[in-house]
C-alpha cells in the first residue's frame, strides 16, 4: 500500500517554477505589441466635474486612445451590485469612468492607452479636469448625524444599509442581568496590500471573435460571466485566465475594478493587446479596502460570569460604494458571540457611506472586528467580576457535547442559519494556558517590574465560518499517454498551494504520487463551473468536490483494470501508479488502463496497440464503446456544502511594553487552532503564520490615514507600515483536529484564521502590561505608540 | 463592438530620447538601444524577457525587484538601465543549474515552505544570495537573519519559514 498523502507534509508542486523565476504573472504574459493603459484619477474626495479636456493627451506622440465616460459606449453605466440585500435602501456602485461626480480620491476619470506605460502616464498628465470640490465628512460617527455632507444625495445620513438580527430574547436577558458591561471599540481602515498589485491584460482575436483576458483575480469564472454580460459577448467567446497571482487576500475577489472592464473594451476596440498593471500608489487609492468599524457592545452576565445576553450596535464604513453588499458587516454581526454560548443576542449595524475607496472583503472579512469587540468585552467583564481572563472564558465556552450549536435568528453571509458544527474549545483553552505558562506569569511579571520592565499576557478566541457555498466542482482524468492525473476546479490560486493539496486528495484515491497529479485552475477554457476563491473555502468546497470526483474515477479504474487483469474488482488495489491484483505481482499501469478504456483506431504507442479495434483485448460483442459508457478514465462531480463549517482557535501572546518609548515587543506568540482534518499541515501552518503577520500589522502598525479632506496621506510603503521580518516574532502553531461532520473529508477552512484574533490579543496583552501604571483600557487598533503615550499621560505618568 | 472596421494604425514607439547600453546580464553581454528613462526592472522584464524579477512598489521599499549589480543586491526599480551601463547584472534566472536543479537557497526555500504566492520570492532570494556571496561570516541568530531580510516585504508567509530557510540554506552551503 502507498502511504496516505492526506495529512502529509508534502513540499509544493508549484515551488520549483516560482523559485526559478519562471512563474507567470499577468505582466509576464508575452503579448504581441501590447498597448499600455494609465488612468487619470480624482484628486478630490467629492467633487463635481465641470469639464474634461483631453485634446493635448490625444495629440501626444505614442498615444493610441483616450477614454472618458463620453466614449466608452455601453460601459458608461453603474457597475453591477454583486450581492443584493433587502437591508440596502440606496445601493450605489461606481461607473468605470466618472460621469458628473467623483466620490473618492483615486476614482478613475479618464484612461489613456499608449505604446508604453511611460508615455501613457505622460499623456494622462496632460488631461485637464476642472472640478468643483464639495464638502466631505470622513468620520463615520459624524457622517451619520443630520447635517453631515452627503456622499449620495438619496442616502439620508449617509446610511447605505441598516440591519438588525436577533437570537433568543435579549431584552429579557438584560432585564435579568446581575452585571452589564458596555464598551466602545474601534478597528481602523486597512488594505490587503498583496505584493503583486492588481493587473489585467486583454487580447481580442478578430478572426475567432474571441476575447482573452488575463486577470490576477480570485474569481475567473464569475469575471467571465460579468464580462460576457456587460460586453455583450457569448460566454464561450470570453476566456478569463488567472495565471500565477501574487497574493489576493480578498482584494482580488472584488469585481469589477474599472480597469477590468475598460482594458478588455480597449483591446476589442483598438485591435491590439492592452494591459494595465496597477502601481502601488494606485493599489492604495484605487483598490478595495476594509476594516473600519465602531462597535458599542454590551454583555449581560450573572455573578458567576455566565454571559446570558449580548447587544452590539456598530457602524461599518463601506466607502463611497457598496458593490459587495453587506457581506463584511453581516459576517461581523453573525460572528459577534464568538465561541461562547450566549443564548440571547441583538446585533445591529449601519453601513455608512464615506467619500473613500469602496470597502469589500479583506482577509478576515469583518471577523477581526467582531472578535475585537467580543474579546475585549470578555476581558472587561472578567476584570469587573474579579475573575481571571481564562476562567471567564472557560465558563462560557460551548462544550464539546453541545454541538451542533445553532444561533437561531442569525443568518450568515451564505444566507443560512449560523450553526457552529464542532470543536474542542475547552481543550484549546487548556493548551494555551499551558503553552503561555499562564500559571507562573504573574510572578514573572512582578519580578521584572522592579527592573522597570512591563510584561503583559494577552489572549483571544476566535471562530470562523468557513467553506461557504454555493458550490465548486472537480474534474479528474487519467491521461492515457503518461498515466498522470489531470485535475481541474473552478478556483484560482494566490499562493495557498491548491495544486499540492488537491493533488494529495486525488493521490490517495488513485494510488499515484502527488507529483504526478497536475492541477489546472484559473482558466475558464479548462473548467468553467464554479464560483471563486474566498471565505476560506477552497479546501472545503473544491477539496470535497475533487475528492468525490476522484472516488468515481477510482471505481471506473478498478472496474476497467479488473477486466484487463481478469480478476474480481474487489481484488484490485491501486498503488504506485498501477492497478494490482491484491497479493500478487500482476499489475497494469494506469496509463494502460486509461488507454484501454478509450477504443482507438490508431496505434500510436505500445499501450495503444492493445486498444485498437483489431486488438484481441478489444474484441467483444457490440460497439467498441458500450452504450451509456464514456471513453477514458474521467469524471466530474460537485460539492455543495449544507452550510458553513466553523473553524476556531485561541491565540496568546507575551509582550513587553516600554513605557518610555511606548513600543510593544512581542516576545512569544502562540496559536492553537483547529481547521478539522488537515490535508497538509505544512501548508496550514504557512497560512496561519501569514495570517498572524497580517494581524500583527493591523494590531500595531497598519492604518490608512485619511486626512479630513479625504486624501489618503500614506499611500505608499514608506508611510503605511507593513511589517518586515524584523517586526514579526517567531509564531508557534499548535494543532487540534476536530473533523467537521459536514463534509466527507472532515475539513474546515484556514485561509483567514490567522489574522482574526491578533488585534484583541495584542490589546489584551498591552493592557495587562500597563495595568500597574494605571494606563486603562485599549479599545482601538492599530495600537500605536501615540495611543500608549496618551494613555500613560492620562494616568499622570 | 464586434463589427469589422478599418484596421487602425498607431505609433509603434515613443519619441523618448534613447541611448546605447551595454551590460552583462547573467553572464551574457547585452547591447541595446533603450529609452533614457527606462528602469532597469522594465529593461530586464520587457526588453530581455527576464520576468523573474518582479516589481512590487516602484519606490524601493518592498524589495521584489532585487537583483545583483556587480555582485551587490540592488533595487532594479530604482535604477535606470542607463545607470547599469557597463555593469554585471545577475537575476533570479541565473541561480538554478541549466538542467533546472535548484540552487541550495532555492532548495532551502522549497523544503521550508518559505514561499506562498512566490511574488516576493525572487527578490528575497537575490538579497540572500548577495549576502551569502560576501566573505564576512553570516549572523544566523534569529535577529541576524531577520535583519538580513529587512529589505524585503512578504505578505504571505509571516517570515517564519523564510527565517528557517536561510538557516537551512546556510547548512546546505556549509556556511554554518
Amino acid at each position: 500500500m502507498s502511504t496516505r498523502q492526506f495529512g502529509a507534509r508534502i513540499e509544493r508542486n508549484i515551488d520549483p517554477k516560482l523559485l526559478r523565476g519562471e512563474g507567470v504573472f499577468v505582466d509576464d504574459i508575452p503579448l504581441p505589441q501590447p498597448l499600455h493603459a494609465a488612468f487619470v484619477r480624482s484628486p478630490f474626495a467629492r467633487a463635481r466635474i465641470r469639464s474634461i479636456n483631453i485634446a493635448a493627451a490625444e495629440r501626444h506622440p505614442g498615444v493610441a486612445a483616450v477614454y472618458t465616460c463620453d466614449n466608452i459606449g455601453d460601459l458608461d453605466v453603474e457597475m453591477p451590485l454583486l450581492i443584493p440585500h433587502s437591508s440596502m435602501k440606496h445601493p450605489h456602485t461606481q461607473r468605470p469612468l466618472a460621469r458628473g461626480d467623483v466620490y473618492y480620491v483615486g476614482q478613475c476619470v479618464a484612461m489613456v492607452v499608449a505604446v508604453n506605460r511611460y508615455v501613457a502616464e505622460d499623456a494622462a498628465a496632460l488631461i485637464e479636469v476642472d472640478y468643483d470640490p464639495l464638502d466631505v465628512e470622513i468620520d463615520i460617527e459624524k457622517a451619520v448625524e443630520g447635517g453631515a455632507p452627503l456622499v449620495h444625495a438619496d442616502a439620508p445620513n449617509n446610511i447605505a444599509a441598516h440591519f438588525v438580527q436577533v437570537s433568543g430574547n435579549p431584552d429579557e436577558a438584560f432585564a435579568k442581568a446581575e452585571h452589564v458591561v458596555k464598551i466602545r471599540v474601534q478597528v481602523e481602515r486597512s488594505t490587503a496590500a498583496p505584493m503583486e498589485c492588481r493587473a489585467v491584460a486583454a487580447r481580442w482575436d478578430e478572426v475567432s471573435q474571441e476575447l482573452t483576458v488575463w486577470d490576477g483575480t480570485q474569481a475567473p469564472i464569475s469575471l467571465r460571466g460579468g464580462l460576457a454580460s456587460i460586453l455583450k459577448l457569448d460566454e464561450d467567446k470570453v476566456r478569463v485566465i488567472a495565471p500565477d497571482v501574487g497574493g489576493g487576500f480578498g482584494q482580488k475577489i472584488m469585481m469589477f475594478h474599472p480597469d477590468e472592464l475598460l482594458v478588455p473594451m480597449a483591446a476589442m476596440e483598438l485591435g491590439r493587446p492592452v494591459k494595465y498593471i496597477e502601481d502601488r500608489r494606485e493599489n492604495f487609492i484605487g483598490a478595495s479596502q476594509e476594516r473600519t468599524q465602531i462597535h458599542y457592545i454590551e454583555l449581560a452576565a450573572k455573578k458567576s460570569g455566565e454571559v446570558i445576553g449580548l447587544k452590539d450596535s456598530f457602524l461599518h464604513d463601506t466607502g463611497a460604494f457598496i458593490p459587495y453588499g453587506i457581506a463584511v458587516a453581516q459576517v461581523a454581526s453573525t460572528s459577534i458571540a464568538g465561541p461562547y454560548r450566549i443564548p440571547n443576542i441583538w446585533v445591529e449595524f449601519k453601513a455608512v457611506y464615506t467619500p473613500t475607496v469602496q470597502v469589500t472583503p479583506y482577509r478576515g472579512c469583518g471577523r477581526p472586528q467582531a472578535c475585537f469587540a467580543i474579546e475585549r468585552a470578555m476581558d472587561q467583564l472578567a476584570e469587573k467580576l474579579g475573575i481571571d481572563r481564562f476562567e471567564i472564558r472557560r465558563r462560557n465556552l460551548i462544550g464539546e457535547k453541545e454541538f451542533p450549536y445553532p444561533r437561531e435568528g442569525l443568518l450568515f453571509a451564505d444566507g443560512l442559519k449560523v450553526t457552529l458544527d464542532s470543536g474542542q474549545y475547552h481543550k484549546a483553552l487548556e493548551m494555551i494556558l499551558a503553552e503561555l505558562g499562564a500559571a507562573n506569569f504573574a510572578a514573572a511579571q512582578q519580578q521584572v517590574r522592579a527592573e522597570g520592565k512591563y510584561l503583559g499576557l494577552g489572549l483571544a478566541f476566535y471562530v470562523e465560518g468557513t467553506g461557504l457555498g454555493p458550490y465548486e466542482g472537480g474534474h479528474v482524468r487519467i491521461h492515457p499517454i503518461t498515466g498522470k492525473v489531470y485535475v481541474n476546479t473552478g478556483l484560482s490560486c494566490q499562493g495557498q498551494g491548491h495544486d499540492t493539496v488537491f493533488a494529495q486528495i486525488v493521490a490517495d484515491q488513485l494510488g499515484v504520487k502527488p507529483q504526478d497529479v497536475i492541477v489546472v485552475e484559473g482558466d475558464t477554457k479548462a473548467f468553467d463551473w464554479g464560483v471563486a476563491t474566498f471565505a476560506s473555502r477552497a479546501a472545503v468546497v473544491s477539496g470535497n468536490a475533487i475528492h468525490k470526483t476522484a472516488t468515481i474515477v477510482r471505481e471506473k479504474t478498478i472496474e476497467a483494470a479488473a477486466n484487463m487483469l481478469e480478476a474480481d474488482a474487489a481484488d484490485i488495489d491501486l498503488h504506485d501508479g498501477a492497478a494490482w491484483v491484491k497479493g500478487s505481482n500482476r499489475f497494469v499501469p494506469l496509463a494502460a488502463v486509461a488507454t484501454a478504456s478509450n477504443p482507438l483506431r490508431y496505434a500510436f504507442n505500445k499501450a495503444a496497440q492493445a486498444a485498437t479495434q483489431f486488438a484481441p483485448a478489444s474484441r467483444h460483442d457490440g460497439p467498441p464503446l458500450e452504450e451509456g459508457k464514456a471513453p477514458g478514465l474521467e469524471a466530474s462531480d460537485y460539492y455543495s456544502p449544507p452550510c458553513a463549517t466553523w473553524a476556531y482557535g485561541v491565540h496568546g501572546a507575551l509582550v513587553e511594553v516600554d513605557p518610555e518609548l511606548c513600543t510593544v515587543k512581542v516576545n512569544k506568540y502562540v496559536c492553537i487552532h483547529d481547521c478539522g482534518n488537515m490535508i497538509n499541515p505544512m501548508i496550514v501552518e504557512g497560512q496561519v503564520h501569514g495570517g498572524v503577520a497580517q494581524g500583527l500589522g493591523g494590531a500595531l502598525y497598519e492604518r490608512l490615514e485619511f486626512e479630513p479632506s479625504g486624501n489618503l496621506a500614506n499611500a505608499n510603503f514608506v508611510d503605511f507600515l507593513m511589517p518586515y521580518a524584523t517586526e514579526i516574532p517567531d509564531i508557534k502553531v499548535m494543532h487540534l483536529e476536530t473533523p467537521s461532520p459536514l463534509n466527507p473529508l472532515g475539513v474546515k477552512g484556514v485561509g483567514e484564521a490567522g489574522c482574526i484574533a491578533v488585534g484583541a490579543v495584542v490589546a489584551s496583552a498591552v493592557e495587562d502590561a500597563l495595568k500597574p501604571l494605571g494606563a486603562g483600557r485599549f479599545h482601538q487598533v492599530p495600537l500605536t505608540p501615540s495611543m500608549i503615550q496618551a494613555a500613560l499621560d492620562r494616568a499622570g505618568r | 463592438m464586434t463589427s469589422r472596421r478599418l484596421k487602425r494604425r498607431f505609433a509603434e514607439t515613443a519619441e523618448d530620447p534613447t541611448l546605447q547600453v551595454s551590460l552583462t546580464v547573467n553572464g551574457e553581454l547585452i547591447e541595446r538601444t533603450a529609452s533614457v528613462r527606462m528602469l532597469l526592472s522594465d529593461f530586464l522584464r520587457h526588453e530581455l524577457g527576464l520576468t523573474g524579477t518582479h516589481v512590487g512598489c516602484e519606490h524601493g521599499i518592498c524589495g521584489c525587484c532585487t537583483v545583483l549589480i556587480d555582485g551587490k543586491a540592488a533595487r532594479s526599480c530604482l535604477t535606470l538601465v542607463a545607470q547599469a551601463d557597463g555593469t554585471e547584472v545577475t537575476t533570479i534566472e541565473a541561480l538554478a543549474a541549466e538542467d533546472g536543479k535548484l540552487h541550495p537557497i532555492q532548495q532551502a526555500f522549497k523544503e521550508s515552505h518559505a514561499l506562498q504566492c512566490g511574488y516576493c520570492t525572487p527578490g528575497m532570494i537575490m538579497n540572500i544570495f548577495g549576502r551569502f556571496n560576501e566573505p564576512e561570516p553570516l549572523d544566523l541568530s534569529d535577529q541576524g537573519i531577520r535583519t538580513m531580510l529587512s529589505g524585503n516585504l512578504c505578505r504571505c508567509t509571516g517570515y517564519v519559514n523564510i527565517v528557517a530557510a536561510v538557516r537551512r540554506a546556510a547548512q546546505l552551503l556549509g556556511r554554518v
